[in-house]
């Protein structure tokens, strides 16, 4: 066996040129699915002048700064300077005239050097912009955002996991008469999305008088239809006899549903509870014609009002962005099995 | 859905810190919903168990459903149906008014015209794209591969990024001094203004939907490809099979449910595409990448003068168009569950 077959063996089988291109197509992947949420990630903690070089620097590098007496009270920037003689020395920029920058040694700011700018070179240092975090956490309206995303979405899953299973259990559990049309208002509804109904809806929030309520984003949407589809599914699988007997033991029927058919059901409302909060926090149409007051807006409202303004502060929008998605990244890490046979099994998202 | 749950207790199946909140109110119910059941009788409960889901559909969505119908029939700016004139199909004329239906600039309503134009391209480009990579990515992943839970999450995570998230990062990137400019420049190109040239913007809004949901599609196709058993393939390949002829003659027919089922859903949700373009581009430059739900919505909601019946109207369009879409997708769907 020559080198080169023993290098391109692989379990038995010999490397075929479909298998190159299999795995180059799988790098190429990598690099577009990862690495615009990378370079997001990245850039977030970039100072605002980092972010405005170009070509943009990979790493969040800032240029070094330094208090010299004498010379205002401002930390004024370092640079590696190239002299006449060849020598080089870190000299800190005190202003920049044309193309000339007047220099001063920090150990010595007494004297000032005239230096060509294309002679100078910044020092860079690695360094992380916590305050694009901290600074929006604390001025903007973006913890008020925060706060109505986590309550939308934890009210509105928790009404849809109630009414939506309380229908799912009379779908499967019962005959009775109006069943086939239930179900079927149930299907039909699957096919109406929000977008085609927005004005109506508009309507009827607002004769309940919900207008720049959270509540006018939480009730319309609660009662998915898929979520009923999905428990029915499930629970039609559960053993009849063990509502039987309870029946025997004189439980009503509400008992049958939360002591026995809800705690049954567990692995189905998982899913939902995934899928609720997916949609819940992601939610963007409805929301954006129904919420008008920035004091009520949800986080996906309030990053978009973020990037329409005229001056748009990117240090602080790409930092925002990484916590509107921070929730979504750890729930696909710990939860991936869970949603993705979720949607083989309904076909939905 | 994973292994069913064996019986056991509500303390150990919920969470403990769970538990007993929905013990309790689930308990404080059950006095209500005992005299219900007493009053009414066991057979009439399962109305009631129906109530509160059905109550949000009617007033949500089938009620909204009707009255869609009525905003298309009237005019004026006034909310309330009541204080609208009925107008007839006066609406849907000003609609459809056009010197010349081919150019929306001889439209009365020229958005709405270039908003059905712009969407008509975004989704024959979207869903021929949609169904080419995700194909590819879903044969890929179904070879012998290592690390194929990885490579599969590679590819679907951007399903669950937020529209606007997914926006706003593709934004950065693409802006004036973004990455990608950056690295034009870098290697002597020239800057490109994507979002300022109209062919580009569009390219990009494109880009960014297929981006951002094709791991669902190849999910769906994945799917399909692994319930192919492996078998037939081994036969064609002792028959002497080439690859391709193989993929050519039994994958693609094996795998025709599950594509249609790709290429009628991509069509549908292609149709509604709204949020991810609106944040990218805002339908600029001009009305370049203007869609028909973004005209919905600003007719509606944020211009100047809110026109609620000429957003009914085009909006009773659309779902028209969704709906023989939809029966698109049941006449296949049906087709695809006869045996051939």
């Amino acid at each position: 066996m020559s080198v080169a077959d023993f290098v391109t063996r692989r379990r038995g089988r010999r490397w075929h040129w479909t298998d190159i291109a299999a795995y180059s197509y799988l790098a190429l992947g990598v690099v577009l699915m990862f690495g615009p949420v990378l370079w997001l990630v990245l850039s977030s903690f970039k100072t605002q002048a980092a972010l405005l070089e170009f070509p943009p620097s990979l790493l969040p590098m800032t240029q070094e700064e330094v208090m010299v007496p004498g010379q205002g009270d401002k930390p004024l920037p370092l640079f590696k300077v190239t002299m006449d003689d060849g020598s080089v020395r870190t000299l800190a920029q005190v202003r920049r005239v044309g193309i000339q920058a007047q220099m001063v040694d920090p150990k010595d700011p007494g004297t000032v050097i005239r230096v060509p700018i294309e002679r100078r070179e910044p020092v860079r240092k690695f360094q992380l912009a916590l305050e694009n975090y901290t600074k929006p956490l604390q001025q903007f309206a973006f913890t008020r955002y925060l706060a109505n995303s986590v309550f939308v979405t934890v009210v509105a899953t928790l009404i849809t996991l109630i009414s939506n299973s309380m229908a799912a259990y009379a779908l499967s559990i019962y005959e009775f008469r109006g069943r086939n049309a239930a179900m079927l208002a149930v299907i039909g509804t699957l096919m109406i999305p929000i977008t085609i109904i927005l004005v109506p809806v508009y309507m009827v929030v607002a004769s309940l008088g919900m207008v720049n309520s959270l509540w006018a984003v939480i009730l319309p949407g609660a009662a998915t239809p898929t979520g009923v589809f999905l428990l029915r599914q499930y629970m039609l699988t559960l053993p009849r006899d063990l509502i039987e007997a309870a029946r025997m033991d004189k439980a009503s029927e509400w008992q049958i549903y939360w002591r026995i058919v809800m705690p049954l059901s567990l692995p189905a409302l998982a899913v939902l509870a995934i899928f609720s909060i997916m949609w819940r926090w992601n939610e963007f149409l409805w929301p954006l014609a129904v919420l008008t007051k920035t004091e009520s807006y949800t986080l996906q409202i309030g990053l978009n009002a973020f990037q329409g303004e005229l001056q748009v502060q990117w240090h602080y929008l790409l930092a925002m962005t990484v916590v509107t998605l921070a929730p979504v990244a750890l729930v696909f890490v710990f939860l991936q099995r869970f949603i993705t046979t979720g949607i083989a099994n309904t076909g939905m998202k | 859905m994973s292994g069913k749950a064996a019986s056991g207790g509500i303390g150990d199946r919920f969470g403990g810190v769970l538990s007993a909140p929905y013990t309790l109110i689930m308990k404080v119910l059950d006095i209500p919903m005992r005299a219900v059941q007493n009053a009414i009788g066991e057979r009439r409960m399962p109305y009631v168990f129906l109530l509160p889901n059905f109550l949000l559909f009617g007033l949500f969505v089938f009620l909204p459903l009707i009255l869609n119908v009525g905003y298309s029939l009237t005019g004026g700016s006034k909310l309330y149906l009541s204080e609208r004139p009925f107008v007839g199909l006066g609406q849907y004329a000003t609609l459809l008014d056009c010197t010349n239906h081919l150019q929306p600039s001889t439209c009365r309503e020229d958005h709405f015209w270039r908003g059905v134009y712009n969407t008509i391209t975004f989704v024959v480009l979207q869903v021929v794209f949609m169904v080419l990579f995700s194909l590819l990515t879903a044969v890929v992943l179904n070879m012998k591969i290592r690390g194929r839970g990885f490579f599969r999450a590679v590819y679907f995570f951007p399903v669950l990024l937020s529209p606007v998230v997914v926006a706003l990062i593709w934004k950065w990137i693409l802006q004036r001094e973004g990455l990608l400019n950056g690295a034009i420049t870098t290697l002597g190109g020239e800057k490109i203004l994507f979002f300022v040239e109209p062919g580009w913007a569009m390219f990009w809004a494109v880009f960014v939907s297929i981006w951002a949901h094709m791991g669902f599609y190849t999910l769906i196709l994945l799917a399909g490809l692994q319930a192919i058993p492996a078998d037939i393939y081994e036969a064609a390949e002792m028959d002497g099979t080439k690859k391709w002829r193989a993929f050519h003659r039994l994958t693609l027919p094996l795998l025709m449910p599950n594509l249609i089922v790709v290429i009628v859903l991509s069509l549908i949700k292609g149709v509604q595409t709204f949020d991810e373009v609106f944040v990218l581009t805002g339908g600029g430059p001009g009305t370049a990448t203007l869609l028909v739900v973004q005209y919905i919505y600003e007719t509606a909601f944020s211009n100047q003068v809110q026109n609620f019946g000429l957003a009914g109207a085009a909006s009773v369009m659309l779902g028209v168009v969704l709906f023989a879409l939809t029966l698109l997708q049941l006449f296949f769907a049906r087709k695809g569950e006869k045996p051939t």
